[in-house]
């Protein structure tokens, strides 16, 4: 019980920390790191590979089934990576109830991790849902002006989207205990099931809306921009960083490999929204004035390539994919914790009052530039590799989408440029007098970053050897 | 009357001597406190003579009552409720000006009342037993007595629910004319044989299900219970809509399980299940759409509780979609144990905020920054609320998961339809009440509460999360009750 073991771990680390603000106000802090560098080190520890089972609910064959292949182990790797990320970009941000806020910050953690192992559908469903109520309080008590609004919102996509999936479930579940005579949640069996084609497709669509809106694509995206804007900056991080890897994570998982005929039949449509998702996230993000807000489109942007690159499904294409999400993972985290600073230092998003900031804060602006630069798609760097295979194995699918695709990353480059021109460049603001510069804190989160997105663009094999079999496993055409 | 059968009924007669006791006690010796005790010994010793009651086996008492496991398990629930409403109204009435030992007196009787619904499987039984826990109730609705609120509420549940029990009998009546029986078996042989089309049947079983409906609060006879709700004191409106609705349903399903009247489709007149149906899909959609105007916490819940037997009705009908299998029956257990304990802990939150002498508090806006006054309690209600609306590792999605599993295998589609787009609205309003309690800088005086209060409301609040994380022991244990109530093997 080796994986669930370390989900243990941070829904236990979580209760203490909430209870540990009573003995000291950093208590809850220290005690999360140590929860997060526990976890690390006890994830390297489990080999990858490992599948454990165990009952549950026998009554309806529902069991605890959890594993770890290399795609899962580097998702969870990338959560809890990014779970440091949050705790220490929330570190002087978070003044009210430290304690409940690495509570509920690790237990979105252990929610996220169980939905990159479960392999028992009831299971997967649980996590899925179970990591949305803490996120939701981190908007709702922790989040900026409009946070009731945004965290309600949040909150009604994914919960209507996911009773549709857990319909779909349940329908599959029995078509398949129909046609059986065996009533399993179970992942590996369901892979079986033999299925009506007119069935197939509705199962499919019900879950690729809820994976969909998690993703989120076009034109399930607008809980988006709200909910990353007001979430506090942990929120955003984790949000962008990780919550809307399970989205993709689910599309490749579960709705292909379930569905293979109805997702093929579906491919256009899905790599149209994927298309749709990258030039309208980009257009939108360009359009913005609020530093938060844009990022948070440039994220519907670069998802866009997740889900034209899972449906295109041949190996460089989902291989593309994949690196784009751990990719898109550090990029987006780092603007968004850099979002978080200015914040922090400047009390306002409008890049309307910022302006020359890097003058006052040049480090801030190196790094900034960094991750701008990565996020438009520079060779060399983790994204480019992403979006460049992503684009390779779409083109054997569909040229036209695929250079409608290619566009967006030009588009790519004048909202990133222009967020950096803004914000860091130009006339100095008369309105800023001093700004302290990064710490050694943030500096050497941005740094290990850094590093990560410099390794995945110039060797990005060691994450590709890890997917590799995982995605031939899968079933996708060569 | 043999020994056997003395012993079969312990648990009522256990009770009915403890509420003998405590009659006598409260006209000697005027004590809160010892009418209180006396009222917990009374229902734990009823608890406990359960098992003896078990091991006189399944037993037909007279024509009149059935006291089998089925019985057993619901009496087991309401002596339980009974208990963690005289905790929750002990301190709620202290400080009231007046006498409060009889409240005590009016609960065990109305625990009584619904015990022997639990168990009756003859018409006679059932208005007996709906009676006895009726006529308590409307006293303990009305007893902080010199308010205005319980008052009115009192007064308009007397009316309502007397005409509700009116049409019950005069179903049962025609039901009677038609058929010659007032025992469920008795209905069963007529199904069997008898002329299913006959007139008065029909209309007798029409009336009986209106009747029904009016005490389950299902739309369209629904208009009393955001009244009641509201303005009966908060450990009597906790009782009101945990006992009362589940004793009713109780006896509705044994009566559908064992009368077999349900479908009349085959050569009937009006189908039974289809007016069933009609109703459930009314209640969801009535019930979650009007709790979204609500700012009364107590009339929030009212409406939920009413989409909540809407959705517990697709129980009954699964029933009919499968007959022989004991899914039905076990869903609507699952089901009333997961609303139960999640309804409970609700209420016993509003009422452990509420008192008597300082008044209810029941506005949403009373409950801001609750998370940062009162954790634990708001932490429960939280719990609560999240159940109600369906999120995993609680009770009520074990509860709604078991009903969508039902329905998808009864291939009740339009039902279930309906449940999903009612959970969709349900969310919003339950999270409107959460978003409330974790505002900050809200002021509020200080609540008066008891050890004793927080401790019931943490443990009902553990009790959801439990149910919800590890339901395998609950769902073994209602399955042997099913099949034993249907007789399967």
């Amino acid at each position: 019980m080796q994986l669930l073991g370390l989900i243990l771990l941070l829904l236990g680390g979580g209760a203490l920390a909430a209870l540990s603000e009573r003995l000291h106000r950093n208590a809850p802090r220290w005690l999360a790191l140590g929860v997060i560098a526990a976890s690390t080190l006890y994830l390297l520890a489990i080999p990858v590979g490992t599948e454990e089972q165990a009952a549950w609910i026998p009554r309806f064959g529902i069991s605890l089934i959890l594993a770890m292949d290399g795609l899962s182990f580097a998702m969870v790797a990338l959560t809890l990576f990014l779970g440091l990320v949050a705790i220490v970009s929330s570190w002087s941000e978070i003044e009210e109830s430290p304690g409940f806020f690495q509570f509920n910050l690790l237990w979105t953690l252990a929610g996220v991790v169980g939905v990159f192992t479960a392999l028992d559908l009831f299971l997967f469903f649980v996590f899925w849902e179970v990591m949305l109520v803490p996120m939701y309080f981190l908007i709702a008590i922790w989040g900026h002006e409009a946070r009731a609004f945004a965290a309600m919102k949040f909150f009604l996509f994914t919960q209507i989207s996911g009773l549709l999936m857990l319909f779909a479930i349940l329908t599959l579940v029995y078509l398949h205990y129909d046609a059986s005579g065996v009533i399993t949640f179970a992942y590996a069996d369901l892979l079986d099931a033999e299925l009506d084609p007119g069935y197939a497709f509705l199962l499919m669509l019900g879950f690729f809306v809820a994976f969909a809106v998690k993703l989120p694509g076009v034109p399930f995206h607008t809980w988006l921009p709200d909910a990353h804007t007001q979430a506090p900056t942990a929120g955003s991080v984790i949000l962008a960083g990780i919550l809307l890897k399970t989205g993709a994570y689910g599309l490749l998982r579960f709705v292909v490999p379930l569905f293979p005929e109805a997702a093929l039949e579906f491919r256009w449509p899905a790599m149209f929204l994927g298309a749709a998702s990258v030039i309208y996230g980009g257009y939108l993000a360009f359009s913005q004035s609020d530093f938060k807000r844009l990022v948070a489109y440039s994220s519907i942007s670069h998802m866009g390539f997740v889900l034209l690159g899972v449906f295109a499904w041949n190996t460089v294409a989902v291989q593309g994919a994949v690196v784009q999400m751990v990719a898109h993972g550090f990029s987006t985290a780092a603007l968004f914790m850099m979002a978080g600073a200015l914040q922090q230092r400047l009390h306002t998003r409008e890049m309307g009052q910022m302006g020359g900031l890097w003058l006052k804060a040049p480090r801030m602006g190196a790094v900034a530039l960094f991750f701008v630069i990565a996020s438009l798609g520079m060779p060399g760097l983790g994204n480019f590799v992403g979006e460049f295979m992503v684009l390779i194995g779409a083109f054997q699918v569909d040229v036209p989408l695929t250079i409608a695709a290619a566009i967006g990353i030009i588009v790519a480059a004048v909202y990133a440029l222009s967020l950096m021109q803004r914000s860091f460049q130009g006339e100095p603001n008369a309105a800023v007098a001093t700004m302290p510069d990064f710490g050694f804190r943030e500096l050497s989160v941005m740094i290990l970053m850094m590093v990560a997105l410099v390794w995945l663009g110039i060797y990005p094999e060691t994450l590709l050897n890890l997917s590799a079999p995982v995605v031939s496993g899968l079933g996708v055409h060569p | 009357m043999t020994a056997l059968d003395f012993q079969a009924l312990a648990p009522h007669l256990t009770l009915t001597g403890g509420l003998m006791v405590v009659l006598l006690a409260v006209s000697f010796w005027r004590s809160h406190r010892a009418a209180f005790a006396l009222t917990l010994l009374s229902l734990a010793a009823a608890f406990i003579a359960l098992w003896p009651g078990l091991d006189a086996g399944p037993r037909a008492v007279t024509p009149l009552l059935m006291l089998d496991a089925y019985a057993a398990f619901f009496n087991g629930l309401f002596i339980l409720i009974g208990a963690v409403t005289a905790l929750l109204a002990h301190r709620y009435l202290e400080g009231r000006a007046g006498s409060q030992e009889e409240f005590h007196v009016l609960l065990l009787a109305s625990t009584l009342g619904a015990m022997t619904l639990a168990s009756a499987q003859h018409f006679a039984a059932l208005l007996l037993g709906l009676e006895i826990l009726s006529i308590s109730l409307y006293a303990m609705v009305a007893y902080p007595e010199e308010d205005h609120p319980p008052l009115e509420a009192a007064l308009k549940y007397l009316v309502l629910s007397g005409v509700g029990s009116t049409i019950m009998l005069f179903g049962m009546a025609l039901i009677y004319h038609a058929t010659g029986a007032l025992g469920f078996a008795e209905l069963t042989a007529f199904a069997a044989t008898g002329d299913r089309a006959d007139l008065w049947l029909s209309a007798g079983l029409v009336l009986f299900v209106i009747g029904i409906a009016f005490k389950l609060s299902l739309v369209p006879f629904h208009m009393w219970t955001p009244d009641v709700y509201q303005g009966a004191p908060a450990p009597v409106t906790a009782y009101l809509a945990t006992v009362s609705k589940a004793a009713v349903f109780a006896v509705l399903l044994r009566f559908a399980v064992d009368a077999q009247l349900l479908d009349l489709s085959s050569g009937a007149r009006v189908s039974v299940a289809m007016l069933f149906a009609i109703i459930a899909v009314l209640s969801m959609v009535v019930g979650n759409v009007l709790a979204l105007l609500q700012n009364s916490i107590k009339r929030l819940l009212a409406y939920s509780s009413i989409a909540h037997v809407g959705y517990l009705l697709i129980a009954l009908l699964v029933l009919n979609a499968l007959p022989g299998q004991s899914m039905a029956v076990e869903t609507a257990l699952v089901f009333l144990v997961g609303y139960l304990a999640m309804t409970l802990a609700a209420f016993a939150v509003v009422s452990e905020l509420s008192s008597a002498a300082d008044g209810e508090r029941d506005q949403i806006e009373e409950y801001s920054g609750l998370f940062w006054r009162h954790p634990v309690l708001a932490s429960v209600l939280t719990a609560a609320l999240l159940s109600l609306a369906g999120i995993p590792l609680t009770a009520g999605f074990i509860a709604k998961f078991y009903l969508f599993a039902a329905g998808v295998d009864g291939e009740l589609w339009g039902l279930l339809w309906a449940m999903v787009v009612g959970s969709a609205i349900s969310i919003y309003y339950y999270l409107k009440i959460v978003f409330a309690m974790t505002v900050r800088g809200a002021d509020a005086p200080a609540m008066p509460d008891s050890a004793a209060g927080v401790a019931t409301a943490a443990a009902l609040g553990l009790v959801v999360l439990a149910l919800g994380i590890y339901p395998t022991p609950l769902i073994d244990w209602v399955r042997d009750i099913a099949q034993g109530l249907q007789r399967l093997p």
